[in-house]
């Protein structure tokens, strides 16, 4: 084995190998068709991406820093909308509706499609109303009782209700980083979403709270379809049915993650996974 | 200035793995030619070399072994040089097998030295030990270059030797019966040549192991035409 070969990093990518698109319609969640992404209207960051994403499953998207892979999540929920001169061409679909229809406003389509970020951000507010915040101006409760129920199964689902049941009141930011995680993961569960998006969310943690992070994404979804972009190899490898390898805005590779961490298909990702770059 | 990055770090931690099998998988040729030489000439001195050597074979397996661990543990590898390390593991405990029957045949070398021999058919052996020198030697050149190529051509070394095995096993049963007081020392020369076999079979073990770790494939109990389609071979 020729342990130092050449990495090739320039070499043109034509075409996404592996299994990027899924058979299965009815398992298909979101679906990105020739999806290209520009900023200031010629320089573009991503190229072509044909991608599926299946239902209740979580896919890992990593790469080196400044491949895309940011960019592409942010458009599952349109967050670039609020980049000016941020264009996207191409189709992304969640159940067959275009998410960049006119007809699709992107406030609700985020309640959808929630997101969390690589810095816990709670408001800061009680941790109640944390919890509460998207629920009331999406208009999901009628009483306070209603509310009273979403903040606990909120806060159940994303573990952190036995912590901080007794102290509802206190700020949220007073909360550890991981207790800010969790439930900064109950305020995007709280508005019903069917997609959450991760960039990167356990890398301002420790190692124990980042574990907890991982047990609760993995319960997650049998009810939520999950999008992550990771740095670190073992989380995707861990917590991830199907992982993804962007390089220079392309597509390279899609497969299910055992294979893509014990024998990609393409070089690239394998010289990227085993550290020869990155 | 020495590099001193992760990445570096683990491809000189495979080399240098790479470089203790290599080291053993000699250490167990010379063992196997030894032993070959000392049963067919009945040197009795040199079959006892054989299993003082034999210690330093399973040294060199418990050190590589470590040397996985800790690979494993401390560069978490994955893709090829994870696939790299599952098949050091392996590839060291064939070779340690075929140094365990390079022992078996100095330790039957040494009582066929003992005992006078009624008969020279013991070295009927000889075309089928140089069948599997041969094959261990191709076998580690194929690890050296890491050539799966070559790893799948040796594949087929077995088949011959399997046939080799069952001429001269008929032909030591024939013996036996004609002559049924040679059972015992012929039964010790049968089992000489079924360690031989056998030493073919975890040469065949280290090819897969070489194709697993270059081409991803597991071809392990699949026919070998069925294991050149799943590779892309003609």
């Amino acid at each position: 084995m020729n342990f130092k070969d050449d990495l090739g990093l320039q070499r043109e990518i034509s075409k996404t190998v592996g299994n990027p698109l899924i058979k299965d319609s009815s398992s298909i969640k979101i679906s990105c068709r020739d999806v290209n992404i520009f900023y200031n209207k010629n320089v573009q960051v991503i190229f072509n991406i044909n991608l599926d994403v299946s239902k209740n499953q979580v896919l890992a998207m990593i790469g080196p820093s400044g491949c895309g892979k940011s960019t592409l999540l942010r458009a599952f929920n349109r967050m670039n909308d609020t980049i000016d001169d941020c264009v996207l061409k191409g189709s992304i679909k969640m159940d067959d509706d275009d998410i960049y229809s006119k007809k699709i406003d992107p406030v609700t389509l985020r309640a959808k499609i929630g997101m969390v970020f690589q810095k816990p951000n709670p408001f800061p507010k009680s941790i109640y109303d944390n919890v509460a915040y998207g629920p009331k101006i999406h208009g999901l409760t009628k009483n306070k009782s209603d509310l009273d129920d979403i903040v606990e199964e909120s806060l159940t689902k994303a573990g952190l209700w036995d912590e901080t049941k007794d102290r509802l009141n206190k700020s949220g930011t007073s909360l550890s980083g991981g207790q800010q995680q969790r439930l900064c993961i109950a305020r995007a569960i709280a508005v019903k979403p069917e997609v959450i998006l991760m960039d990167e969310p356990t890398s301002a943690l420790d190692p124990i709270a980042t574990n907890v992070i991982e047990e609760l994404i993995f319960e997650l979804k049998s009810s939520y379809t999950i999008v992550i972009v990771t740095h670190s190899m073992q989380q995707a490898a861990r917590i991830s049915d199907r992982a993804a390898y962007f390089h220079l805005g392309k597509l390279v590779e899609v497969n299910e993650t055992g294979k893509f961490f014990t024998n990609p298909s393409d070089s690239l990702t394998e010289k990227y996974i085993t550290g020869r770059f990155g | 200035m020495t590099n001193n990055k992760p990445s570096t770090q683990i491809i000189k931690d495979l080399e240098k793995l790479k470089n203790y099998v290599i080291k053993m998988g000699s250490m167990v040729e010379q063992n196997l030619k030894k032993s070959i030489d000392s049963f067919l000439k009945r040197d009795e001195k040199l079959a006892e070399e054989i299993a003082k050597s034999d210690d330093s074979v399973n040294d060199m397996e418990i050190k590589i072994d470590k040397e996985c661990n800790r690979i494993i543990a401390i560069r978490q590898p994955t893709a090829g040089d994870l696939r790299f390390i599952l098949s050091m593991i392996k590839i060291v405990n064939d070779l340690e097998r075929i140094g365990d029957g390079t022992k078996k045949i100095a330790h039957y070398a040494q009582i066929l030295a003992a005992k006078e021999n009624k008969t020279k058919l013991y070295l009927e052996i000889e075309p089928l030990a140089e069948r599997v020198i041969s094959m261990l030697n191709k076998t580690m050149d194929a690890f050296t270059k890491m050539d799966f190529n070559k790893a799948m051509e040796i594949l087929e070394l077995d088949i011959k030797i399997n046939q080799e095995f069952d001429r001269i096993s008929r032909l030591f049963i024939s013996h036996m019966i004609e002559n049924p007081r040679n059972i015992k020392s012929m039964l010790r020369v049968n089992t000489c040549a079924r360690t031989l076999e056998r030493i073919g079979d975890h040469s065949k073990n280290i090819c897969e192991s070489i194709i697993y770790s270059v081409k991803g494939k597991d071809i392990r109990h699949i026919k070998y035409k069925d294991a050149k389609i799943s590779l892309n071979i003609e």
